[in-house]
């Protein structure tokens, strides 16, 4: 397995006035491996990714994406630099077809805005992008629907196929399984699985039964600070934890 | 997708337009040719307000600076040449556009509406209370511009006519730049803009300098709008700049129908037609001096039972 690191947070630190929401943390996300952060509500985990995605701007510490330090970046940057992300609560455009959700996504990367004579509709390179951003997460058959009439596991699929209508190398996943049956979950854990070649994905998730069976690394928050960060074995088992977040559970 | 429904809607208003004066007669040829300046002005605000979801409450301080811009900029003895009066105006409300986007275009929602109309009662208080633009009794445009090739008049904006098709060939100019901008991956990005402002940028659009540009394609068409108002008249004065006029032109587009340019030009025509409706002493009598009062209450009925504007009347598809 290659140990090639796509981002990286060092000491990342947020605070709001008084509280630390989020307090040096240090991560590293691999290329082929599905790093989860969990954590109870309020942990820091939300506003963890949007340290790394360059929503906020952090206290202190730095973000390094492929090797370049992009701590001062704004987010539409990072995004064309190859960091993509979803959101915990559904942010898709509903007005929009599902396929126009994806192509207008991909458009960031072939933007050419003074081309105004062009058609949006003729941009075959966001057209080839949505398209296999659709077929990869099972979307393909629903692409003239409006995005607002899919179900609330087409959503959130959706959601995922915007992401990865950006080509990204990094995928920071908010709760992507947030209000899914058994189903959607085994569906979309299928999809993260495939989607752990060629990516480095942040997968920050509530579902711990899903979090054990697609992990390759989970790290632990509590109060905004790192307790553990460790294969998912050595973390059921670290003693920490299991006082911290597991209960009594083994 | 309605535009394709009904194709030849906008051909057949533009059919009308043009035939217009032969059929109406000269002096409502010229409130015509009045309306389908407002329809120039509404058009702006509309590719603000219902492509790219920014509430601008200033749009008449770009009216206002491209009319003054054309009667302070052109010569008072000989007609000045439209090939660089046009643009000259029009530059200065783009300009002025871009300074008023640059700064506003960093708040958002309510302040972003408060800030755009700081700026432009900025504009109307120089205006008004300075003699660069001659104060509160404005000034006349003497002598009106026109195009001319050596010796050739193309163009003498001086004729009632002549003025009349211009204005109409402005009006369906700046229609089609707007509809072909829609459509481009500009126009998307602006549609995804007012639907999503968050997703846009975690897509890797850089929102601000769509949205900067937009507002100063936006100021320049208002611009125009302005310009023509001043050649039309042979006069401006400060009331072009006012709050009042940036409101009209607000319930201009949202009497049409938002999102649609449809919307823009048809709500321009109803506003304009019910306030010379409500002002006509030979259909109100004495109540014609009260005619805000009707016109209010129309537009209130109209909006509380056409949510989506007049368009919508057009338009079965369920909301």
């Amino acid at each position: 397995m290659s140990t090639e690191v796509l981002l990286r947070g060092v000491d990342l630190t947020r605070r709001w006035g008084g509280l630390v929401a989020v307090d040096q943390v240090s991560l590293e996300l691999q290329r082929g491996t599905v790093h989860a952060v969990i954590g109870t509500n309020g942990a820091g985990k939300s506003t963890l990714i949007n340290l790394l995605s360059g929503e906020l701007p952090p206290s202190a510490g730095r973000v390094e994406l492929l090797g370049r330090d992009v701590t001062g970046w704004p987010q539409p940057r990072r995004a064309r630099a190859g960091l993509g992300r979803s959101y915990q609560r559904n942010t898709i455009f509903p007005g929009f077809s599902v396929f126009e959700n994806c192509r207008l996504s991909a458009q960031a990367r072939h933007a050419h805005p003074w081309a105004v004579w062009q058609p949006a509709a003729q941009c075959g390179a966001s057209r080839a992008a949505a398209q296999s951003a659709l077929e990869r997460v099972g979307l393909a058959d629903q692409i003239d629907q409006p995005a607002g009439s899919l179900s609330h596991g087409g959503k959130r699929q959706l959601e995922i196929a915007m992401c990865l209508a950006t080509e990204p190398q990094v995928l920071l996943l908010d709760e992507p399984l947030a209000g899914m049956g058994a189903e959607e979950t085994d569906r979309m854990l299928d999809l993260l699985a495939t989607l752990r070649d060629g990516h480095a994905i942040l997968l920050v998730e509530h579902d711990m039964d899903a979090v054990f069976r697609v992990a390759d690394r989970i790290t632990v928050m509590v109060n905004g600070a790192v307790i553990a960060s460790d294969a998912p074995d050595a973390v059921r088992r670290s003693p920490e934890v299991q006082a911290a977040y597991l209960g009594e559970q083994p | 997708m309605n535009a394709r429904a009904l194709p030849w809607l906008p051909l057949a208003g533009v059919a009308v337009l043009a035939a217009y004066p032969w059929i109406g007669g000269e002096y409502s040829a010229s409130l015509v040719a009045r309306i389908m300046i407002y329809a120039i002005f509404a058009l702006s605000l509309e590719l603000l307000v219902g492509t790219t979801g920014l509430v601008c409450f200033g749009q008449a301080a770009f009216f206002g600076i491209g009319a003054y811009g054309a009667v302070l900029l052109a010569s008072q003895e000989l007609p000045s040449s439209l090939a660089w009066l046009l643009p000259a105006s029009v530059g200065l409300a783009a300009v002025y556009a871009l300074l008023m986007g640059a700064l506003s275009l960093r708040t958002k929602g309510v302040y972003f509406i408060m800030v755009t109309l700081a700026f432009a009662q900025m504009a109307y208080y120089v205006i008004h209370d300075t003699p660069l633009g001659g104060g509160t009794d404005g000034i006349y445009l003497y002598v009106k511009p026109g195009l001319a090739l050596g010796d050739t008049v193309l163009l003498d904006l001086e004729r009632g006519s002549v003025f009349y098709g211009f204005t109409l060939a402005c009006l369906v100019a700046v229609y089609a730049a707007l509809a072909m901008l829609q459509r481009s991956r500009f126009g998307h990005a602006l549609a995804g803009i007012k639907a999503n402002e968050q997703r846009m940028r975690a897509a890797g659009f850089s929102t601000y300098p769509y949205k900067l540009a937009a507002f100063v394609l936006s100021g320049a068409i208002a611009g125009l709008a302005g310009f023509l108002f001043a050649v039309k008249d042979g006069f401006v004065n400060p009331e072009l700049l006012s709050w009042h006029l940036s409101g009209s032109v607000l319930i201009m587009i949202i009497l049409g129908g938002l999102g649609h340019l449809r919307g823009a030009v048809i709500g321009a025509f109803a506003y304009v037609l019910l306030e010379e409706l409500f002002k006509s002493e030979a259909v109100f009598g004495s109540f014609a001096r009260h005619w805000h009062l009707g016109l209010g209450l129309v537009i209130i009925l109209s909006v509380a039972l056409l949510p989506r504007g007049l368009v919508g009347l057009l338009d079965r598809r369920p909301a």
